[in-house]
């Protein structure tokens, strides 16, 4: 069911929100937590979609928030229930004055005790950790794969990274990390240098280097490809490379050394994989924490020499 | 070079998006053509795949007696995984798992097949790296248990090296009472080491009854009432709506008590009732659940507090359909039994004085599966008589399936101007806070088996403990004269199960 409410206030959307409920036989509420989607008219159509099967996933109250500027104060809003999700979906559009002070919507139309996340699909505002909706939120997501500089926007994100941040460029990797690691599990050798090789200006790249770098204390090359996005991760031993190259964006070559090459499936996932994997936890990622560090001090110490030996301790 | 064991350098305990990964290693199928291999085994080692929780270099090899050739069981494998696997469809990784498929024509007895099977897995060792890891699953009767069992330590595939493991996979039923169960566990033991054995209870692998152990260890609001100072029964049911279809040859002679309760039920009631263990690790949790098997026995009076029925035929759901006697191929002097129940009770300070009503039919209104803990009524009642006539007593219902979830029930007022008190419920829906996509209990045993990860699996111990508690019941009713009672198709069972519980002062729940 979808319902319009036009010039409407945040209790009148809340009452609708029981009286659907109510009215389809359904006054419990099985939603685990709030996802509150902020973007603009461009980017709605491909956010509404992913939520809704992201929904499924893990039932939540998804507040689609689309602010416009506007000579007049005006909030509308669109309830759906029922349609293709077992949480409920608002979309509240906000024009003029009232777009200034979101919180003031969002704040009476977030679930009660439960987590609240923030998803930014697009643009993010300058001041992230000062914005109001995002201090609403314990669990801020952001893609810097769709900023239009996204290394530039992904250490700006790591320079002011606080608990609770997580970047979905860092999610697009756990499939190659897990791989990574398993790879490890079978072959436990001591690795002397690593390489990975990406398209140009993938920011999931920098932090899969990043992360190896922290880990394995080594050095990590970067070589540029043709993509699509990560194309290979070798890691040198002494008996020869462990490598995993994926040049179509689905399936891997896997090589150990010694042992025959196979393959293995590694697909690029779509944004509702993602989103389902960010929502299933949702306390602050420690691991990215000290991804982002590394990646920050990496750089800083290709600059200025005395400060390395710090950072690799930190790391 | 690889240098000794040191931890590995990408791993970190607060990583928990890096999934376990199984090692390389061959699955072997017997029994590769059953419906249990197609429906459930192959699909769930593609659903495995596809959330990228095989490892490169996983084989799939089939045993069974047909002239197929390699490209003939890639065939049977994909049009499996096509019609029953969860997770979508995708050609990457059906190239990954078909790289790994192999076929070994051959009978079980004959020693030839099985030097071609040992030849085969040799061979993937080398070609597919999988480094002489090996499990074989036993989707066989356990007639063949000791031929296969036999085979493969002659062929020297059961040898444990370091570095490497064998294990064996075997599926219900364990054994028919406690003497086969015994003998059954000699065989399979007198070649693998206990630690290698792995015996799958799909029940097990829910992750509603996984949760059965959050529900009560991870909370402090359900703990303290969890004893007989609040609990005055248990009620574990598990009942189906279809009659026993195919299965004539296996399930006469054997009956609904020993192929549901002996396993799902009692593994059930070791989980309800059992203490907190120190930890989930797999001899923590078998310590508890053997402490309880070993407390519970079946109530002293079986004629009192047991109850066993047939399903008769007639209308069920909306369909017509045959009684017991008159499906296909069953004798019609059979004395089988298609509806159990019967009262446990448990020796210790925790339960004491709490009978647990176990019960599992066929051809029941519908399919559920529940434990129900109800509680004793209220001390005082500061109301009229009347108020409360439509009272009953507060329950925590873990429901298991279909519909996951749990179920508080209490009294609350009923609106209008009299103070009336009725029941109602209160829902936790698995599927409505967590979602569809829960993987299905094959999945997580088969990559519990590869990774060698026991919790979720009875050790021998377990059943034998839960043999010492059915085979009374099944001897009493071994030694009566009279046939099962009859009752109607699509309803609760038989009018004795009620009398029973009647006797006690309760009523069955209305799942």
């Amino acid at each position: 069911m979808i319902l319009t409410l036009e010039g409407t206030t945040s209790s009148k959307i809340s009452a609708e929100l029981v009286r659907i409920r109510r009215s389809l036989g359904s006054p419990a509420q099985g939603m685990v937590l709030t996802l509150i989607i902020v973007c603009d008219e461009s980017e709605f159509a491909s956010a509404l979609e992913a939520s809704i099967v992201a929904g499924r996933e893990h039932p939540s109250r998804i507040l689609l928030v689309v602010t416009a500027p506007g000579r007049e104060a005006r909030l509308d809003a669109e309830v759906r229930i029922g349609e293709g999700t077992p949480g409920e979906v608002v979309v509240i559009r906000m024009r003029g004055a009232v777009a200034a002070h979101p919180a003031s919507v969002i704040r009476p139309l977030l679930l009660p005790d439960s987590p609240v996340v923030i998803w930014w699909p697009g643009k993010v505002p300058n001041n992230r950790t000062g914005d109001e909706l995002a201090k609403l939120a314990m669990r801020r997501m952001t893609d810097a794969a769709a900023a239009p500089r996204p290394l530039t926007a992904l250490r700006a994100r790591a320079r002011d990274y606080i608990p609770g941040d997580t970047d979905l460029s860092w999610t697009r990797l756990t499939p190659w990390r897990a791989l990574l690691a398993a790879a490890l599990d079978q072959y436990p050798a001591t690795i002397k240098s690593v390489s990975v090789e990406s398209e140009r200006n993938n920011p999931s790249a920098d932090l899969l280097a990043a992360w190896l770098r922290s880990k394995l204390k080594t050095s990590v090359s970067r070589k540029v490809s043709d993509g699509p996005g990560l194309t290979a991760v070798r890691m040198g031993t002494a008996a020869g490379d462990i490598a995993i190259t994926r040049p179509d964006g689905l399936l891997a070559s896997y090589t150990v050394p010694g042992q025959p090459e196979r393959l293995v499936a590694l697909k690029r996932r779509n944004f509702t994989e993602l989103l389902s994997e960010e929502l299933r936890r949702l306390d602050p990622d420690v691991i990215y924490e000290r991804t982002v560090k590394s990646l920050l001090d990496g750089e800083r110490s290709t600059r200025s020499k005395p400060r390395a030996k710090k950072a690799s301790k930190k790391a | 070079m690889i240098t000794d064991l040191r931890p590995n350098p990408l791993r970190d305990p607060q990583d928990r998006r890096l999934p376990r990964i199984a090692g390389p290693c061959v699955l072997v199928i017997f029994g590769v053509t059953g419906d249990l291999s197609t429906k459930k085994l192959m699909p769930a080692v593609y659903d495995l795949a596809n959330r990228g929780l095989l490892p490169p270099g996983f084989a799939l090899v089939g045993f069974a007696r047909r002239a197929w050739a390699r490209e003939d069981f890639a065939h049977v494998v994909h049009t499996a995984v096509k019609e029953h696997a969860r997770t979508p469809f995708r050609e990457e990784v059906w190239q990954q798992l078909s790289e790994g498929i192999r076929f070994v024509p051959g009978q079980i007895g004959d020693d030839e097949s099985f030097s071609q099977l040992a030849e085969t897995i040799a061979d993937l060792d080398e070609a597919r790296g999988t480094g002489g890891n090996h499990a074989f699953y036993l989707s066989i009767p356990p007639g063949l248990f000791q031929t296969v069992v036999d085979q493969l330590r002659s062929h020297g595939l059961a040898e444990q090296h370091p570095g490497r493991w064998s294990r064996v996979v075997i599926e219900k039923p364990f054994g028919h009472d406690l003497a086969s169960a015994r003998e059954l566990n000699r065989i399979v033991l007198s070649v693998f080491p206990s630690s290698s054995v792995f015996r799958i209870d799909h029940y097990l692998g829910k992750e509603t009854v996984q949760n059965i152990m959050a529900v009560r260890f991870a909370n402090e609001l359900f703990e303290p009432v969890w004893n007989n100072s609040y609990v005055d029964h248990v009620q574990i049911t598990m009942s189906e709506d279809i009659g026993i279809g195919g299965r004539a040859g296996y399930f006469d002679g054997i009956g609904i008590a020993r192929d549901v309760i002996q396993n799902h039920l009692l593994q059930l009631l070791a989980l309800t009732a059992m203490e907190e263990p120190n930890s989930f690790e797999a001899s923590q949790l078998r310590v508890e659940k053997q402490k309880v098997l070993d407390a519970a026995r079946p109530s002293k009076r079986m004629d009192l507090h047991t109850a066993r029925g047939r399903y008769s035929g007639g209308w069920a759901g909306g369909e017509k359909v045959k009684g017991y006697l008159e499906e296909e191929r069953i004798p019609p002097d059979s004395r089988t039994e298609t509806y159990a129940a019967i009262r446990v009770d448990i020796d210790n300070r925790r339960w004491a004085g709490v009978p647990f009503y176990l019960r599992t039919g066929k051809r029941m209104a519908r399919r559920v599966t529940e434990i129900a803990l109800g509680f004793k009524r209220a001390p005082h009642l500061p109301f009229a008589e009347t108020d409360t006539e439509e009272l009953g007593y507060n329950a925590i219902v873990l429901r298991i399936q279909p519909d996951e979830g749990v179920t508080l029930r209490f009294g609350a007022k009923v609106p209008g101007t009299q103070m009336e008190i009725r029941d109602v419920n209160m829902d936790f829906a698995y599927g409505e806070a967590f979602t569809e996509s829960s993987p299905e209990a094959y999945e997580r045993l088969i990559l519990d088996v590869l990774l060698g990860d026991p919790p979720l699996f009875p050790q021998h111990e377990e059943v034998e403990l839960s043999w010492e508690i059915l085979d009374p019941v099944l001897d009493y009713w071994a030694s009566l004269q009279e046939q099962p009672e009859a009752y109607a198709p699509g309803s609760w069972g038989p009018k004795s199960a009620d009398v029973m519980l009647a006797r006690d002062g309760f009523t069955w729940r209305r799942p």
